[in-house]
């Protein structure tokens, strides 16, 4: 994953006057690039696992990452649903537990992640998979035909971001009303919420407020 | 066509006939009905449904009284926990979470604080006592949430009796809490770096007598319903779900257990700590709801084995930290209960008002802007009364959760309801729902 926001100031909302002194201060972004071997841990064996059963790993695998002792491989998603099978049948992780969806508008041409944390039962291991998409194009192959309990959260994603997942069987939007506009959890989505008046005073609502970043 | 039926109005659709039956007068539609070869019926059974756990509504398409179709309609509940905690610091990120599955509060902050300290990279910093209230503070949890899904799925198949045991001795957990936590559940006890503060005066006493009392009261349900020919009637071979099922749909805890599969991540991927103390992984090899009834009924006993090794730990550890030593992360004040409830210790307030300008500046910082967590992302799964509770979290390196989404056990497990009643009786759909043991709050965040 990389971060590739840089932050300026020291608080978030705009319009309101940032008194502390430190308005022009700059954070510079943190970018994760590619992992060296080794890896460390049973990461080593499961990327030469990989390497061994899919030839075109080198072709499908942007990225290798290792951070806080996780595992990510960055796949294109062309080739999510092939990965998806030989990590399944070959490598054994037989259940993925849901895609969870990241928006990062500041990532030109890759604004939306989807992330599938995988479970292997049997050699008792955990491996990540991120795909991005561009925000004008985001479609992503679905990987229910390969573990059917992505029904529901490939559904949940489509929902909160806006990812259409191709090839589902039935994507619909599954926790907001049918015809609710926008996908909630996008950055560019407001929280909402109104103003609040006590005893004269005004607080305005939590996305609005002056607050720290 | 007949006359216009306000209560059974009828519309041609691409699939025949389709009559929206609402209440009243039905003569005239029966009449109608009568004239047609093919039968189905649609039933909505919920959102406010008492047999459906809450607001789930079940969409079932029934030919006489078989389930042909059974589809889950959720959402109902949906709060956008995940979605505020982006504009809240990560502390308070704790309130939140604490919010969703309402019936294991403890696990779901336990899980978001493992995964905030893993991305702090604290997470071998936080003090041993804080470690050893969280396992103990689960377990109880672990009670009092299995209480709640052996009582109100007994209710629902119409036994009365093991609500009111159940509750009984879920009230024993939660005076408990109440007493460590000052609530009975939500309570944000259980903090990035620690918890909240350390347990009161007199807390282990209760503890040890509530395990007691509980091991005693257990006794109750079990000699009620473990044997009981009704009871073994309405759940053996009921909602039946095998290892290559669980597998597929990605169903964890009692429902996975109850194939033959010993998968425990408490010990299998330890957290917390959880290898160092003596418990047994309870398993049912009969994939049906009698067995993950049994599961969790023996599971109780598990607990309280945990929960005595615990109160033996702490007398060890008594006078440790339940914070980590870092101040630049640990909640500024000992909290204290005053006469106007519970608040910063009115020492700490002596202290940064009268004594200590750089205190109070301190203070100031850390509970308004909170603190900065270094940029990436972790997963953290621990295993939740319901199965594998995941906390994704997302930093930008900034004081606030960049994205925080939680892999609930009740969202996923409630997929396996159409593999698990379809082609089964209408009644016995409440069982396996019931089996699944789903919590709204959790499934629709």
């Amino acid at each position: 994953m990389s971060i590739d926001k840089q932050a300026d100031g020291m608080f978030g909302a705009k319009g309101t006057g940032d008194t502390s002194g430190y308005g022009g201060l700059v954070r510079q972004a943190a970018n994760f690039g590619s992992s060296e071997r080794p890896y460390g841990s049973y990461f080593d064996e499961v990327a030469d696992d990989l390497e061994r059963a899919y030839p075109e790993f080198s072709d499908a695998i942007e990225r290798v990452v290792v951070d806080r002792g996780e595992l990510t491989l960055h796949v294109k998603r062309e080739k999510l649903v092939e990965v998806a099978f030989i990590l399944r049948d070959k490598l054994k992780f037989e259940m993925c537990m849901g895609v969870n969806g990241v928006h990062y508008p500041e990532q030109t041409g890759r604004e939306l992640h989807a992330v599938y944390p995988l479970l292997s039962m049997s050699k008792n291991q955990r491996i990540r998979l991120e795909v991005s998409v561009p925000d004008a194009d985001a479609h992503i192959p679905s990987v229910v035909e390969v573990w059917a309990g992505n029904n529901w959260h490939e559904r949940e994603t489509y929902d909160m971001f806006g990812i259409i997942f191709d090839g589902h069987p039935g994507l619909t939007r599954i926790l907001m009303p049918d015809d609710w506009e926008g996908h909630p959890q996008r950055k560019d989505y407001s929280l909402g919420g109104i103003a609040i008046e006590y005893k004269g005073a005004t607080t305005p609502p939590p996305s609005e407020r002056r607050s720290y970043k | 066509m007949t006359t216009f039926d306000p209560y059974a109005p009828s519309r041609d659709t691409t699939e025949g006939k389709v009559f929206s039956v609402t209440g009243g007068d039905w003569d005239a539609l029966t009449q109608e009905i009568g004239a047609a070869k093919e039968e189905r019926v649609v039933v909505n059974m919920g959102p406010q449904h008492p047999s459906t756990h809450g607001v789930l509504r079940l969409v079932l398409e029934l030919e006489g009284e078989t389930v042909t179709e059974a589809r889950c309609g959720i959402g109902y509940l949906h709060t956008g926990i995940e979605k505020n905690m982006e504009y809240r610091s990560w502390t308070q990120g704790t309130t939140f979470v604490t919010r969703m599955d309402y019936l294991s509060p403890l696990h779901n902050e336990t899980a978001y604080c493992l995964a905030v300290e893993k991305l702090l990279g604290i997470t071998n910093d936080v003090p041993e006592r804080a470690t050893v209230i969280r396992v103990m503070m689960m377990e109880l949890n672990r009670i009092s949430s299995h209480m709640v899904a052996l009582g109100t799925g007994a209710l629902e198949l119409g036994a009365m009796g093991p609500m009111f045991f159940a509750f009984r001795d879920r009230e024993t957990v939660l005076e408990i809490f109440e007493m460590i936590t000052g609530l009975r559940m939500n309570m944000a006890y259980v903090r990035p770096g620690g918890v909240a503060q350390d347990l009161p005066d007199g807390a282990l006493t209760k503890i040890r007598e509530g395990v007691k009392l509980m091991r005693k009261n257990f006794k109750d349900n079990a000699t009620l319903l473990i044997g009981n020919s009704i009871w073994m009637k309405r759940t053996q071979g009921i909602g039946y779900l095998d290892l290559a099922g669980c597998t597929t749909l990605g169903i964890t805890g009692p429902v996975l257990r109850a194939t033959g599969m010993p998968w425990d991540l408490r010990k299998l991927q330890p957290y917390c700590g959880y290898e160092n103390y003596n418990f047994d992984v309870v398993t049912a090899d009969t994939c049906d709801v009698y067995g993950r009834f049994l599961i969790r009924m023996n599971e109780l006993e598990q607990s309280l084995r945990i929960i005595e090794q615990c109160a033996d730990k702490l007398e060890k550890l008594e006078g440790a930290p339940v914070m980590v030593a870092d101040k630049k992360i640990a909640w500024p004040a000992q909290l204290a209960l005053g006469g106007d409830g519970l608040g910063n210790s009115l020492d700490h307030i002596r202290q940064i008002m009268g004594t200590s300008m750089e205190s109070l500046i301190h203070h100031f910082k850390l509970v308004t802007e909170g603190f900065h967590v270094p940029a990436g992302q972790a997963y953290v799964a621990i295993e939740s009364p319901r199965g594998e509770l995941g906390a994704s979290v997302v930093s930008d390196g900034g004081t606030k959760p960049y994205r925080v989404h939680f892999r609930e056990p009740s969202f996923n497990n409630l997929q396996s309801t159409a593999a698990m009643s379809e082609g089964g009786m209408v009644a016995d759909i409440i069982g396996a729902v019931a089996s699944i043991d789903p919590v709204m709050g959790g499934v629709d965040r």
